[in-house]
């Protein structure tokens, strides 16, 4: 008889799925793996809601698999270490993000660059290691090879750093590699949400200038009174647009809908760099001219590797960085989707899981 | 864009021109200012025919003045000099490519990459800061700043060199820039062309891997074994394309029609870059999950700057670089216009100027 979610593994399990395309979470049981040697078992504290979780969850992309257990901003405690772990310890404060699986001995993997490894697999909808399927951090509990566990700092609270595991980390990375550490050089953040108002934290604590690109007015006072940014441009503001022409020398554009890439393109300085991280599910229009005339790039970055996801918390730990977080519920997760998709969000949900979500009797 | 009118300058100027979209180059007379102090005249003796000779000549990006002379790929020799010229005497043999000016005091010039300063000047249908239209080198002659002109070195060929002023530095420019220049790096070249052939060579004298990327197979001999090439891919052969990927630390696209990108990204690997040269007329649809997955680029480069083609041009004389040249009269140039239109060269015209240019006098 074909095994179902609740029978593959020995572990009961619990949580919240999708069924299909509608996207619609309800409760969901099905089962976890034994703790393995090389593994650690958390039980979930918190889980944030990243807008992956929407595309996912609607097939946006896809590739979904119903059902599927979204989540993978998570944090918790160790409560279980395989006898070869020696990361970790039971009752560590401990976080899993987007990635549970890799080769773990190509060129890749053999750099700490696990995100780029060509088997990696993720927290959800994937084929892990043992050739089933992935379930992620909308649950109650989850099994996870210590290669992919890291270390909550302290100091860093667990509700509040949750979204840093993807958020954080997606942004951060191609500060980084791109080189956009230099102090006094000047970064734009375009799109002020789960990932921009991160990117604005950690910009200034690189110490850059840091101006948000933004479609949303309401949001300018926030932006620059509260997450410290040094100004704000409107993206429809086509005078304010045109007065800011080649003044930026890197720009983080975390916008996840289609959007005109022209306008930004032209923000950016001779030799200045774009990197795009949303995801969106129509191509962009990439113009040439101003790539030619300006030697621009445009580059792409998808998380980081288990040794940087760890090194950007214990830089957000050290820097205060956390994310604006609204604690939610598990049962109001629904309408939290549909805000979501508007934005409607300052500027990340996290599930408060650990009190909220309830097996049921 | 507003006519500056033909203002009457001192010197009397002949090449040839066209005066409408149509594109159709005829004889044409014309005027130049005397030599400036920092200035040197040159008596033209080559000039390769580049692609953007023939988008300007067709107003296809809709910039274009009339008369227009073109010609940015200038060879020739030095018949006059300005009081303070220190760079230049009389007889040297030097090159002119695609800028003859720019403002001499941004970050970009200051740094050498006059190439990207806002107000640089292009040699032919650029305007000159006393407001006259520049006409390039299908012409006998021509009047230049000694800042923006490079001495070519008596070891190399002229009219092989000629090309090397805009299609060399357009390669060779990216393949330092961007990391690509040396042993244990793969490039791939899309196009094999005025532009793709000098980087294959290129490519080679730094010590790369170099495949070529190409949608005629028929090219893949010369690829080989005329360039040097160490591979080729026939860019409508999906199974070829498809065991390519992941191959390439860097790409050089100089496809100047509209093309998919996507296959290209997907024949980098981790980290790769593709950098895109040709002036296309539409954007490119670009697939945001084939740039994230993998953290690869895409990037623009044009030309160079002053110093990295002087740089550019030693460094082509040393290993012997020069292009694979048709020469052709100053008459056979529509006929050429018409030929490169449909790719048909291998793979640079470049007009004979000093021996047939003053037999069409009329």
């Amino acid at each position: 008889m074909a095994k179902t979610p609740e029978t593959e593994h020995p572990n009961k399990a619990f949580g919240w799925a999708a069924r299909d395309k509608t996207g619609l979470l309800s409760p969901f049981h099905f089962s976890r793996r034994d703790n393995g040697e090389n593994d650690v078992t958390v039980k979930i504290l918190y889980c944030g809601v990243c807008h992956s979780d929407l595309h996912t969850i609607k097939n946006d992309w896809g590739f979904s698999y119903y059902p599927v257990v979204p989540g993978h901003e998570i944090v918790g405690i160790a409560t279980k270490v395989g006898k070869n772990v020696t990361k970790f310890r039971e009752g560590d404060r401990v976080g899993v993000g987007v990635i549970t699986g890799s080769c773990q001995s190509c060129e890749s993997c053999d750099q700490d660059l696990e995100n780029y490894c060509p088997q990696m697999s993720f927290t959800y909808n994937s084929i892990g290691a043992d050739g089933t399927k992935t379930y992620g951090g909308y649950s109650e509990s989850i099994v996870v090879d210590q290669r992919f566990v890291l270390l909550f700092p302290e100091g860093l609270p667990s509700d509040s750093g949750a979204p840093l595991l993807c958020a954080g980390i997606t942004v951060y990375s191609p500060m980084k590699y791109y080189g956009m550490t230099e102090p006094g050089k000047h970064l734009g953040v375009a799109g002020l949400g789960g990932l921009g108002h991160v990117a604005v934290k950690i910009g200034k604590a690189f110490g850059l200038k840091v101006t948000v690109i933004s479609s949303s007015p309401s949001k300018e006072d926030e932006a620059i009174n509260r997450l410290g940014a040094d100004s704000f441009l409107v993206s429809s503001d086509s005078q304010k647009m045109k007065a800011a022409v080649a003044t930026m020398d890197y720009i983080i554009d975390t916008v996840s809908a289609v959007h005109a890439l022209f306008p930004l393109l032209g923000l950016l300085k001779v030799n200045g760099k774009l990197v795009t991280l949303g995801l969106p599910e129509k191509p962009l229009e990439l113009p040439i001219f101003p790539l030619v005339l300006g030697r621009k790039m445009v580059g792409g970055s998808d998380i980081g590797g288990m040794k940087e996801t760890q090194e950007m918390l214990d830089f957000c730990a050290k820097h205060n960085i956390t994310a604006d977080i609204e604690l939610i519920k598990m049962d109001e997760i629904n309408t939290a989707m549909e805000r979501l998709a508007k934005s409607d969000v300052r500027y990340r949900f996290v599930i408060d899981v650990a009190n909220s979500l309830s097996p049921p009797p | 864009m507003e006519r500056l009118g033909e203002k009457y300058q001192s010197v009397e100027g002949f090449g040839w021109a066209a005066r409408d979209s149509s594109g159709h180059l005829s004889p044409f007379v014309f005027s130049r200012r005397e030599t400036g102090e920092e200035e040197v005249r040159v008596k033209v003796l080559y000039c390769g025919v580049c692609h953007s000779d023939l988008h300007c000549l067709k107003n296809e990006w809709h910039s274009s003045i009339y008369p227009l002379v073109p010609g940015h790929e200038i060879v020739g020799e030095v018949s006059e000099i300005g009081r303070k010229v220190s760079k230049f005497n009389i007889g040297d043999k030097i090159g002119v490519g695609c800028i003859v000016d720019s403002c001499r005091t941004c970050e970009s010039c200051r740094e050498d990459q006059e190439n990207y300063c806002t107000k640089a000047v292009a040699t032919y249908n650029g305007v000159h800061y006393d407001g006259t239209v520049n006409y390039g080198g299908y012409s006998d002659h021509i009047v230049v700043d000694e800042r923006y002109a490079v001495k070519i070195p008596h070891t190399l060929p002229l009219a092989s060199a000629a090309p090397l002023l805009c299609a060399g530095i357009s390669m060779y420019s990216p393949m330092k820039y961007f990391g690509l220049a040396g042993p244990g790096k793969h490039i791939g070249i899309v196009g094999l062309g005025g532009l793709g052939h000098i980087g294959v060579r290129f490519a080679k004298a730094f010590g790369s891997k170099v495949t070529v990327v190409s949608s005629t197979a028929g090219k893949s001999k010369d690829a080989l074994e005329n360039f040097g090439a160490d591979g080729f891919l026939v860019s409508t052969d999906e199974d070829q394309m498809q065991a390519a990927m992941g191959t390439m630390d860097g790409i050089i696209d100089t496809v100047s029609v509209s093309h998919s990108i996507l296959p290209l990204v997907g024949l980098l690997k981790p980290n790769g870059k593709l950098i895109l040269l040709g002036a296309t007329d539409k954007p490119f649809d670009l697939h945001a999950f084939s740039l994230i997955l993998g953290r690869k680029s895409i990037a623009g480069s044009a030309i160079g700057g002053i110093k990295e083609t002087q740089e550019m041009i030693n460094f082509a004389a040393e290993h012997g670089i020069k292009a694979e040249i048709e020469t052709i009269s100053m008459e056979y140039v529509n006929t050429a216009m018409d030929r490169l239109a449909k790719g048909d060269v291998r793979y640079r015209f470049v007009i004979d100027i000093a021996n047939t240019l003053p037999a069409t006098r009329p």
